[in-house]
């Protein structure tokens, strides 16, 4: 099997418009949580999100007009305009410009999201039962579709090699990049452009999460404290909008062009849970096969990895249950790991959480230092693994890991490595 | 320029996202100002709206341009 690494990395995220901004911020243990903009939530159990920041594109800002058309906007949902935005940013760190037929065909693309164009669907549903179906737009379907976040990346940029797309909930974005890498692993394609976006907040999607009892509802006066993995006073996860999209290619390509490196896909692994269409099995089983079967790829145990970034969202019940399944796995490992969860700060980006997660623990590699786990005041349990509570961490890190697990029961977990330059 | 030409116009230009000065009565949508078929069916919508007609599919394919526009309303207003 060929090498894959990273050799760009965009974002857009609740913390900022870029995948530096946003990661310098998430080490500074900043929370992108907020009261929520834009809707009505004064019938809404939940009031608080993780939302993009808006704005004129400075001081960390997203100004959407930066990266697409007014009038194309008009066409699509946002999961759409922010997968556009972190694969030209991604796109340009790498300094892969497709030029000739053949490096075009050899370059794909795979972006995934986990639910789609929600808030383009209700308001076209409401508008129709007032005005009529002949006012439905042509671009109604297109600007919702799933994969037509690959569809936009791929027109913009040329990219003609595999186009494909992933459905897997919380852990689409985990799936995306680890789907891709094995495209470029079996000679399917050199390049490809790979992450998740998602833009659910929203009244159907706040309503929707809130009867399923998975969103924080006790923190609407201090929004910023909503999102704390592991504490004992967690109540749910925050939701959070945004997109991140790695340019994964194939080592020898990289190298020949003298890219710069972030680090290398070793392991990608798979599983389900086969329990419950929201709950995680309660023994943990599906998360902690997953991770065996993407060390195996990697050829090391748990021992040998770093710094884990946990998928960690601040339900009452999945983080206790993650945890476990790792001290299982790391056995007398355990007291050597540090594992962190960047949810404290940028919430849950639900499709978009696996790929911006893999950013950061790719940037985690880079510099060197483990992201903390904010808002991690008293811990709900006692355990011999670091969450690094509230303050980055120096230290050295060669393997990192990280988990996502979805709903239906899907989970990935992906391994990188440091690559010396 | 009658009322309805102005309001055409307006229409192509928020729709198009072209310069308003290239939205003359002979611009086709598709040839001059870079609409493609989806983009010609949401314009026909836009006017049935703007204008409270009916434009039937058989007439919207014959709205090619500006002008086609423009006449077609003006002569379902007359």
């Amino acid at each position: 099997m060929r090498r894959v690494v990273i050799t760009g990395i965009g974002m857009v995220s609740p913390l900022g418009s870029s995948a530096e901004i946003s990661w310098q911020r998430i080490l500074e243990g900043k929370s992108g949580a907020r009261r929520i903009e834009g809707f009505e939530t004064e019938d809404l159990q939940t009031k608080i999100a993780c939302q993009v920041p808006l704005g004129d594109g400075t001081d960390g800002t997203f100004n959407p007009d930066d990266f697409m058309l007014p009038k194309e906007q008009r066409k699509v949902d946002d999961f759409i305009i922010y997968a556009v935005a972190a694969a030209d940013q991604a796109i340009a760190d790498s300094g892969w410009n497709p030029e000739t037929e053949e490096e075009q065909n050899r370059s794909g693309t795979l972006i995934g999201s986990g639910i789609g164009g929600l808030q383009g669907i209700a308001e076209t549903a409401i508008m129709m039962e007032e005005k009529g179906p002949r006012r439905v737009s042509p671009f109604f379907i297109p600007g919702r579709l799933i994969n037509l976040a690959s569809g936009y990346v791929s027109i913009k940029h040329k990219l003609k090699g595999p186009n494909h797309s992933v459905v897997t909930a919380c852990s689409t974005g985990a799936h995306a990049i680890g789907d891709a890498a094995r495209l470029i692993a079996l000679d399917d394609a050199d390049v490809m452009v790979a992450g998740g976006t998602e833009s659910t907040i929203c009244r159907l999607g706040i309503a929707g999460f809130n009867a399923c009892k998975a969103l924080s509802t006790g923190y609407n006066d201090e929004p910023e404290k909503g999102s704390r993995p592991y504490d004992k006073d967690r109540d749910g996860f925050v939701m959070g909008d945004g997109s991140g999209v790695v340019v994964l290619e194939e080592y020898e390509h990289a190298v020949a062009r003298g890219a710069k490196i972030y680090a290398e896909v070793v392991g990608y692994g798979l599983s389900g849970d086969a329990y419950h269409i929201t709950a995680p099995a309660s023994d943990g089983d599906g998360g902690y096969r997953c991770m065996k079967a993407a060390l195996k790829r990697a050829g090391i145990s748990l021992g040998d990895v770093d710094y884990v970034n946990a998928h960690g969202t601040s339900t009452p019940l999945g983080d206790e249950i993650e945890l476990g399944a790792v001290e299982r796995l790391a056995g007398d490992d355990a007291g050597s790991l540090t594992m962190s969860s960047t949810k404290s700060a940028t919430g849950h980006l639900l499709g978009a959480a696996g790929a911006v997660e893999a950013i950061f623990t790719a940037l985690a590699i880079r510099d060197q230092i483990a992201p903390p786990t904010i808002n991690l005041e008293n811990p709900s349990v006692e355990t011999e693994i670091d969450l690094v509570p509230n303050k980055a961490k120096k230290m050295e890190i060669n393997y990192a890991l990280s988990n996502s697990f979805g709903f239906g029961g899907t989970n990935a977990s992906l391994v990188l490595k440091k690559v010396e330059s | 320029m009658s009322n309805v030409a102005e309001q055409v116009k307006k229409i192509v230009v928020e729709h198009l996202g072209v310069e308003a000065d290239k939205v003359v009565e002979s611009a086709s949508f598709i040839d001059d100002l870079g609409a493609d078929s989806l983009d010609t069916v949401e314009l026909v919508m836009a006017f049935e709206e703007a204008f409270g007609v009916e434009i039937p599919d058989d007439a919207a394919e014959t709205i090619q341009s500006v002008g086609d526009a423009v006449k077609f309303i003006e002569s379902k207003q007359g």
